[in-house]
């Protein structure tokens, strides 16, 4: 048995039923050959980075899947080609690190190491936080000197 | 007055000092490489999308290459770009 995965992008101009039943014919092609979907991520619109197909932007899905023959890719990697509806696919074999990971994530486990990537964008926030704190600051200092100016001409 | 050997360097010896580099994939045990995820890929490229080298990155061999195709496949579904400029 082995693990695969294929992402694809569904073109984003058709309705949201027609994503979804292009998606699920994929699925129940992928069953009737005799393969076990492990999950189905999807990731939804997402913006593209470079125009494909003169589109800006496309529906993510990724399925993984388990098959005792590998000739299934072919048959599957045929009829995303043949589709007009897809934009992209690309189909992987996980190896058992890559299993480990999806399992992971689904349960929730990377996101107690993603949370380490983002530290240092935030680190960007502080040093912007400090920055609107110091602006009234001088408003303040501003607001003070003005009184004694005042003081001085009543004396005159 | 300070005696000679209290005076051991002009200025802080270790100010000029390069940081170690090390490969963060062994360091932190970190096995596959999703090439779904852009974020974390991004750290490897520079800012016209171009594979930064091991030199910089301080991977080792191993996992230079598997960022490499990560990055590969990345571009390929459109998630990294192949050629820009401002990426970052």
């Amino acid at each position: 048995m082995n693990h695969y995965e294929v992402t694809f992008i569904i073109d984003p101009v058709l309705s949201g039923d027609e994503i979804r039943t292009t998606a699920s014919t994929y699925q129940s092609m992928l069953k009737d050959q005799g393969c076990d979907i492990v999950h189905v991520n999807e990731m939804g619109l997402r913006q593209l980075a470079y125009p494909v197909n003169r589109k800006s932007s496309g529906v993510y899905y990724c399925i993984e899947f388990t098959s005792p023959v590998g000739a299934v890719i072919g048959k599957t990697e045929l009829a995303l080609r043949r589709d007009e509806r897809i934009m992209r696919f690309l189909t992987v074999k996980l190896d058992k690190y890559g299993v480990k990971y999806n399992e992971d994530r689904r349960s929730g486990k990377i996101s107690a190491y993603k949370k380490k990537e983002p530290k240092k964008k935030p680190g960007d926030m502080p040093a912007a936080a400090p920055e609107v704190a110091e602006q009234p600051a001088p408003v303040i200092k501003q607001e003070a000197p003005a009184p004694p100016v005042a003081v001085i001409n009543e004396e005159e | 007055m300070a005696s000679r050997d209290d005076i051991k360097f002009l200025s802080n010896p270790t100010l000029g000092q390069q940081r170690k580099k090390y490969c963060r994939f062994k360091k932190y045990g970190i096995k596959y490489i999703d090439y779904k995820d852009s974020e974390f890929l991004l750290q490897f490229v520079n800012e016209q999308g171009k594979l930064l080298p091991r030199r910089i990155t301080g991977n080792s061999l191993k996992y230079q290459k598997l960022v490499a195709v990560a990055v590969k496949r990345a571009r390929h579904l459109a998630i990294l770009p192949y050629v820009t400029d401002l990426l970052k």
